[in-house]
């Protein structure tokens, strides 16, 4: 494809994005297999390698038991695949809404999606014992994550149906409105649920990886793949749409079409995470803006780079979920909010001291 | 059809790690990891204790396992933290998981055994008998819920002296985490069960389960005593906390000073020592009238 010279005079080339996308993949490559290396369940380097190797064939040292085999291959390996997934979607998810609606405080659960995937999942878990009384055993994950994913699709489809392709303003209002209904359906099923709903609805909204299998992680690959392709394409038309919407549209970028795929991107990527892993908050809003902290708004980069930064960082809160107090589990949630919060400001303040010295 | 498609759908999805959770099991051998305080206990007073490698967060009796590494809260436990304890086998109280931890538990071979979690006194009996039996102990099972039977007719009588010809104490259960989250307890809840057994009368009916507790509704449900769990006393500041909580000041037992707080536990576990806590609770609401 050409590159469209009005556009790359639009913004500067540079080889930092570059070398910033190899050393975030190289990153999120080492961190996955230290991730997949440690665990409550302690294990020699030899053993983890071993373990690993095992399916290809590899001869198995004495040391090693079918057990280390599953820990490795049945716990540890779809965990953290499901994490890099599930992060990097979140903060392309992120990227995206703050180009469309070009607000640095867009995040994700503007058009909806969090909120009605949320409600989705609560109907099952307080009402679920009344449709299915004898208990759903294995099943019942896969009919609440069902659910979270139908509540997500349905709510966003519901914003973009009641803001007609009008203005990126109508959608975020609609998106906020029906966020909030959502909310207070999950409020309203708190307070008649029982105890056992109740905590269950409590740490189903704390968010955790911890239910990763492998039918999980290709649940989520299944979704999230063609949601990033949708997404990168759309990293060109996201660039002239920062001019303004008239602007864009002047230079022939469709921007309700524009408006229409982000958002099924976002619905995408957004429900089948929260789906699967519940809500995990804060790294839709803070990861764009590291990003772009690092290496300036150009989309292209800044989606890909939001996609591997944000892997790297639920794969390593997720590590430190579930070794800084194993053999118990701090919420995954708890552990990104409470380091990447401060983290954020760090940034947040010297990145203004340079600019104001 | 529904149940069909349910099995489809459960069938397109399973792999080793998605296996039923079994609740009929033989008998453990080796060490275990108990989830749910009552469980705990009840591990401990058949004798089992020293078989025990690790417990839940709810598990806080006898005061032994407080040494003993801890797992995240019996709903939200964690497959590798469990396994990492090396035990043969998991017991449960009915409502721990998240079931996809229960199934990656059985997936590498730590047998899950679920025991009832009901609040009740048939319930406690059920549950020492199947944990007893889980363990291969069925006749220290039978024993230790005729002993419980025993204490608990005892109690019963005891506080049935205690109230003498009186009418019932009114009493309200609030169960507090701090002064943001009060709840009052209805009916068919534990802390009704041990009021009505312990010669008392739940001061709240309407409902069944725990609400939020309203200054309002306190005042209209006139308790003569109310009865906290110690943490939850703690959690509001003490008795001058819990005496300053909406509507409190208004009702009978605000008026005499009346707030008490026993252990969680002895209170609301419904464990082997259920007649204790019936005791402690009879001397709490029939005492100082």
């Amino acid at each position: 494809m050409s590159v469209a010279p009005a556009r790359s005079m639009m913004i500067e080339p540079s080889s930092r994005p570059r070398w910033l996308l190899l050393g975030l993949a190289l990153a999120l490559a080492a961190l996955c297999v230290v991730a997949i290396g440690v665990g409550a369940l302690s294990l020699s380097f030899e053993q983890v390698v071993a373990a690993l190797g095992e399916p290809l064939g590899l001869p198995r040292p004495a040391d090693l038991t079918d057990l280390h085999v599953n820990v490795v291959w049945g716990l540890r390996a779809p965990r953290v695949i499901l994490a890099a997934l599930v992060g990097g979607g979140l903060a392309v998810a992120g990227a995206l809404m703050q180009g469309v609606f070009r607000n640095p405080l867009a995040e994700p659960t503007l058009v909806g999606v969090s909120g009605g995937a949320a409600l989705g999942a609560a109907i099952i878990i307080v009402l679920g014992g009344l449709l299915w009384p004898e208990g759903l055993g294995a099943a019942s994950q896969w009919i609440t994550a069902g659910a979270a994913f139908a509540g997500g699709a349905a709510t966003v489809a519901l914003v973009v149906a009641l803001a007609g392709g009008t203005s990126a303003h109508t959608l975020l209002l609609s998106g906020i409105a029906l966020q909030v209904i959502a909310g207070a359906g999950v409020g309203a099923l708190t307070f008649i649920a029982d105890d056992e709903a109740l905590r269950s609805l409590t740490f189903w909204m704390l968010g955790s990886v911890g239910s990763a299998t492998w039918p999980a992680v290709a649940v989520a690959a299944a979704l999230m793949a063609p949601a990033l392709i949708l997404a990168f394409s759309l990293s060109r038309p996201l660039d002239a749409l920062t001019l303004g919407e008239r602007q864009a549209h002047h230079l022939g970028v469709p921007v309700r079409q524009i408006w229409r795929r982000a958002v099924v991107a976002v619905a995408l990527l957004v429900g089948a995470a929260v789906a699967l892993c519940g809500v995990i908050g804060f790294l839709g809003l803070v990861v764009p803006h590291l990003v772009r902290l690092l290496i300036g708004p150009s989309h292209r980069d800044l989606l890909r780079a939001s996609a591997l930064l944000g892997a790297v960082i639920l794969v390593g809160a997720d590590l430190a979920a579930r070794t800084l107090a194993a053999p118990a589990e701090i919420p995954v949630g708890v552990i990104t909010t409470l380091i990447g919060g401060p983290f954020f400001l760090g940034l947040l303040v010297q990145a203004r001291r340079r600019v104001s010295p | 059809m529904r149940r069909l498609a349910l099995i489809c759908l459960a069938g397109l999805f399973a792999t080793p790690a998605t296996a039923e959770i079994t609740t009929k099991t033989t008998t453990i051998q080796g060490p275990v990891v108990t989830a749910g305080g009552a469980v705990t206990e009840t591990v401990f007073a058949l004798g089992a204790g020293d078989r025990v490698v690790g417990v839940d967060a709810a598990s806080l009796y006898p005061p032994s396992v407080m040494k003993l590494p801890r797992t995240s809260y019996f709903r939200a436990l964690s497959a590798e933290g469990i396994i990492a304890l090396g035990p043969k086998a998991l017991i449960a109280v009915e409502g721990s998981g998240p079931p996809p931890a229960l199934a990656q538990l059985q997936s590498v071979g730590v047998q899950v055994v679920t025991v009832p979690g009901e609040r009740t006194v048939a319930g406690a009996e059920a549950r020492v008998k199947a944990i007893a039996a889980a363990l291969g102990r069925a006749a220290e099972g039978e024993a230790l819920a005729q002993k419980m039977k025993t204490e608990i007719e005892a109690a019963r009588a005891e506080a049935a002296r205690l109230r003498g010809d009186k009418a019932p104490p009114k009493v309200l259960f609030v169960y507090a985490r701090g002064k943001a989250v009060l709840n009052v307890g209805g009916a068919d809840t534990g802390a009704d069960r041990m009021i009505t057994l312990a010669g008392g009368e739940s001061a709240v009916t309407g409902f069944t389960g725990f609400k939020p507790m309203t200054a309002e509704a306190v005042v209209a449900a006139k308790p003569d005593v109310i009865v906290m769990t110690t943490r939850g006393l703690q959690s509001v500041g003490g008795p001058e906390g819990a005496a300053a909580l909406p509507g409190v000041s208004l009702t009978p037992a605000g008026q005499a000073g009346r707030v008490v707080a026993m252990d969680d536990l002895l209170l609301l576990g419904f464990g082997p020592r259920t007649g204790e806590g019936l005791r402690t609770l009879a001397a709490l609401i029939h005492g100082g009238r």
